[in-house]
């Protein structure tokens, strides 16, 4: 299989966003993959709107008191504060589905994209749904901005402040969570620093906290304002200043050019280019725009080695579904659920390290389930998942509660079924004569090199009519291995 | 229409395919039978965080009823074992195990700098890291890879559920999750699955990743599902999720499955609220599906190989709250059941209570250490290469 236009247009719309839409496929033939990066940039430059999901309690009249003014948090009785609980955790899911909507639909790609990569390098758990959304918005905002302006309004977040335990770094007794990761995860990586930085630098962001309007609040009589030493230097550095030495060290550069390489190019990772692009990162003062412009204008992005190599991750593999088929699920319920089986919650990172990625993704049972997505959302086929508990949101109060998907009218009900405008899938092929067609519509869903055998997926498909052939080959081919690539 | 669900396939059709099958795809193929005599554990995982001090408690210890004024266990009601300790009311066969010398009993689990979040905590648990260090592989799954280091045997380490825990999550090898094996066949048994991994040609390597964990899932569905119906079980056991589980684990160990690890989770034991109940209503289910288990092993003649352990990501607050509940804590207690224990009983002290850290137990033992017990001690391989560090072995086995 050569290297055409097509693919490459493909590959890039693979890994600077969610996959080819399936209005949109026709042109892909006859642009320069120049011409579609210029379309990508553009459609993405804009400030983005905010996400405006999560209501605030507070102007909500069930959380005031009589005179309107609002009842602060620590004077409500238990049935008051579980409802609080109870919307975030509404918030938290509507959040997720409005933002996966955006993957799909969103003409700005690329911001939703590089939105979705920030996502798991600040990755962050929040009960509180208005935190999260704070911390979303700051991270769609800088998404192709600034990496050092972002690195700072994340810093000074109540969702992350909360979430790495900074209230409780005060003066005399420290809390290093936030510090050890900020420099563990955020900037340097492991091995960069030592564990006296860690101690000095945590010292420095004593009193780094937020009121309980949830805005950023620098409590002065919280903080170590003695001298610390920081790398080589000594100092009375504030949290600002340490943040600043970690800009000026280059291999914050290196750390965030390493990961973004293995996240949209290879997870085999080119050290050179890294080295490439890191100097000119660090060079244009931490510019993601242009950082992005070297990857995805560069020949090498284009070669055989890099497409058609990474495994989707679950939002992926979800969004890039849903782009070439246009549907309407049934309920939102089992885009939760896919994303909770395949190991992939938006807004619940497994931990600070984020999603592993790459073959991590991978087991019997994740594979299995990934295998019949396609299945299920097109037949009223049965699919046999259940996913485990999760204490942390549900505080043991749903047994018996969670969706089972057993029998057909049960699986239906929760909503994995879905109505697929196949109108639109028979356009995007409609001036493929039918000798073609197999070839075709390959082509335009798998991005390996490697291709499942015609002879065998000949055995599956249906030949009675134009429709039910298309509508076959592309259930199937979405049902291989080859598809959980890009 | 589409992919059309087949009856049975019949083990024959397998061969066929196999012929044309890649050599890396052949090389799990044989069926690497483990002899009878086979050590087998099977970790019980209570999630959401069991309350150790209602599961052993401290009968004559004031601070515990001060603490505990409303959900306390009277002594009175306690299953006694010494003078000082009681077991959880539900817990007889505990109890009886206690009596004859199968049960033994670690209080003071934990790690340190204790994280109290479900997910974080159980993460550790699972990862076997340090509190603020982020492994993506498990204790189970590292033990896959060093046992057998590329030679992909999914079925050395088995999770009854529908998902894939971390701990069974290996560098290059993962155990197998499946709720039932009949489930867990037919939804592999696709001929369109078999069709494409029979078809398929090397090509780049992650691709034939993906193609080689299809064909191990397959062909691991179809070992499975034979083995299970070997020896079923003739036991009752109660028809509860746990009491199905531990059947199905039964007739897998009394088959020639080359199982070493199984894993099966009892939830949820986060009782902020009106734990009494909610800690009953899982304590019967436990002790009931235990106990048929137990016989089970005894009357096949396999009690001697199999280890069961219970644990949970961590014990709860030492205070009730004020929803006759408990909240999250940190050192927990573990239970260890065998016919081949060495240590039986209480293996230490009960927890400190007038010695606490923040109103929670001091964990005194690392959890680490009890795995590198298991893995060096029962399952034969060296745990420094699954832990890492140089943890201390006990001697309960």
């Amino acid at each position: 299989m050569p290297l055409n236009n097509k693919i490459k247009n493909q590959h890039l719309l693979w890994r600077a966003g969610f996959g080819p839409m399936a209005e949109n496929i026709a042109v892909l033939e006859n642009i320069s993959t120049k011409e579609l990066w210029q379309t990508l940039l553009s459609t993405s430059v804009d400030a983005p709107t905010k996400m405006n999901v999560a209501a605030d309690p507070k102007n909500d009249k069930a959380f005031m008191n009589e005179d309107g003014t609002p009842i602060q948090y620590k004077e409500m009785d238990a049935v008051t504060k579980k409802l609080i609980v109870q919307q975030y955790r509404t918030d938290l899911k509507d959040m997720n589905i409005a933002w996966l909507n955006n993957m799909i639909n969103s003409k700005a790609q690329l911001r939703e994209k590089l939105t979705f990569f920030w996502h798991g390098h600040f990755a962050c758990r929040s009960r509180n749904a208005l935190y999260a959304q704070e911390l979303f918005n700051i991270i769609k905002e800088n998404a192709i901005g600034n990496f050092g302006d972002m690195l700072r309004a994340v810093s000074k977040s109540p969702a992350m402040l909360q979430f790495l335990n900074n209230q409780q770094n005060r003066k005399g007794h420290p809390n290093e969570n936030f510090a050890r990761e900020v420099m563990e995860l955020f900037t340097l990586g492991r091995g960069n620093y030592t564990e006296n930085d860690i101690k000095e630098g945590a010292r420095a962001f004593t009193g780094w906290s937020y009121n309980k309007d949830g805005e950023f609040e620098f409590r002065k009589r919280a903080h170590d304002d003695g001298a610390k030493t920081f790398f080589t230097q000594t100092g009375n550095f504030s949290g600002d200043d340490i943040i600043n030495m970690l800009l000026k060290n280059p291999q914050t550069a290196n750390f965030i050019c390493k990961k973004m390489y293995k996240f949209f190019v290879n997870e085999k990772v080119d050290n050179g280019k890294v080295e490439l692009l890191a100097k000119r990162f660090y060079e244009n003062n931490y510019d993601i725009s242009k950082l992005i412009e070297d990857i995805f204008t560069s020949d090498w992005f284009f070669e055989q080695k890099n497409i058609g190599v990474k495994i989707k991750s679950p939002i992926e593999l979800i969004a890039g579904i849903r782009r070439f088929l246009p549907m309407n699920l049934d309920n939102d319920d089992a885009q939760l659920l896919f994303q909770k089986v395949l190991g992939q919650i938006l807004f619940y990172p497994p931990n600070v390290a984020g999603w592993a990625g790459g073959r991590a993704w991978i087991d019997s049972s994740t594979l299995m389930v990934r295998l019949q997505i396609p299945q299920a959302l097109s037949s009223k086929d049965e699919i046999n998942i259940r996913p485990k508990t999760d204490d942390d949101t549900e505080m043991g109060m749903t047994e018996g509660k969670r969706i089972r998907l057993g029998k057909k009218a049960a699986f239906t009900k929760a909503g994995a079924t879905a109505n697929i405008d196949w109108m639109l899938v028979n356009k995007i092929f409609e001036k493929t004569a039918r000798p073609q067609l197999l070839q075709a519509i390959i082509d335009t869903l798998l991005q390996t090199k490697g291709r499942v055998i015609d002879a065998t997926l000949a055995k599956y498909i249906n030949n009675e009519s134009r429709e039910n052939f298309i509508k076959s080959v592309v259930v199937n081919v979405m049902s291989t291995p080859e598809y959980q690539m890009c | 229409m589409l992919i059309k669900r087949r009856g049975f396939i019949q083990m024959g059709s397998l061969a066929t395919a196999t012929m044309m099958m890649p050599k890396f795809l052949k090389a799990f193929e044989k069926p690497n039978y483990v002899p009878a005599g086979n050590k087998v554990v099977v970790v019980l995982q209570f999630s959401g965080g069991n309350d150790g001090l209602n599961t052993v408690i401290p009968i004559t210890n004031d601070i515990y009823y001060k603490e505990r004024r409303t959900i306390g266990i009277a002594k009175d009601k306690a299953l006694g074992i010494t003078t000082d300790v009681g077991l959880h009311p539900s817990l007889t066969a505990f109890k009886g195990m206690y009596d004859d010398g199968s049960l033994s009993i670690l209080n003071n689990v934990g790690y340190p700098n204790p994280d109290r979040s479900h997910f974080r905590s159980m993460d550790i648990w699972h990862s076997a890291s340090a509190s603020n260090e982020y492994v993506n592989t498990g204790w189970v799954g590292r033990y896959l890879d060093a046992q057998c280091k590329g030679c992909g045997k999914p079925t050395q380490a088995l999770e009854l559920d529908d998902m894939l825990s971390l701990a069974l999550k290996g560098v290059d090898n993962n155990g197998l999750a499946f709720k039932d094996p009949r489930k867990l066949y037919s939804n592999s048994k696709e001929k369109f699955y078999k069709d494409i991994v029979a078809s398929h040609t090397s090509t780049e390597e992650t691709v034939d990743y993906l193609y080689k964990t299809m064909s191990e899932t397959i062909s691991s569905a179809d070992y499975i599902f034979q083995q299970s119906k070997l020896h079923p079980s003739t036991q009752a056991y109660p028809n509860t999720s746990l009491g199905k589980d531990l059947k199905t684990i039964s007739s897998l160990i009394l088959s020639d499955i080359n199982t070493k690890v199984y894993y099966v989770s009892l939830g949820s034991f986060d009782t902020h609220a009106g734990q009494e109940n909610k800690q009953k209503k899982l304590f019967d289910e436990l002790n009931d599906a235990v106990k048929a288990f137990t016989t089970d092993m005894k009357s096949n003649g396999r009690f001697d190989d199999v280890l069961m352990m219970t644990f949970s990501e961590f014990g709860r607050r030492v205070s009730q709250n004020a929803s006759n509940g408990t909240d999250h804590g940190t050192a927990n207690n573990m239970f260890f059941i065998s016919g081949g224990l060495k240590q039986k009983g209480l293996l230490n002290e009960m927890p400190n209570l007038a010695d606490l850290n923040d109103g929670d137990l001091k964990h005194k033992v690392d959890f680490r250490n009890v795995y590198a017990t298991v893995i060096n001690k029962w399952l034969g391989v060296d745990d420094k290469i699954v832990l890492g560090g140089g943890f201390e072995k006990m001697g309960f086995i």
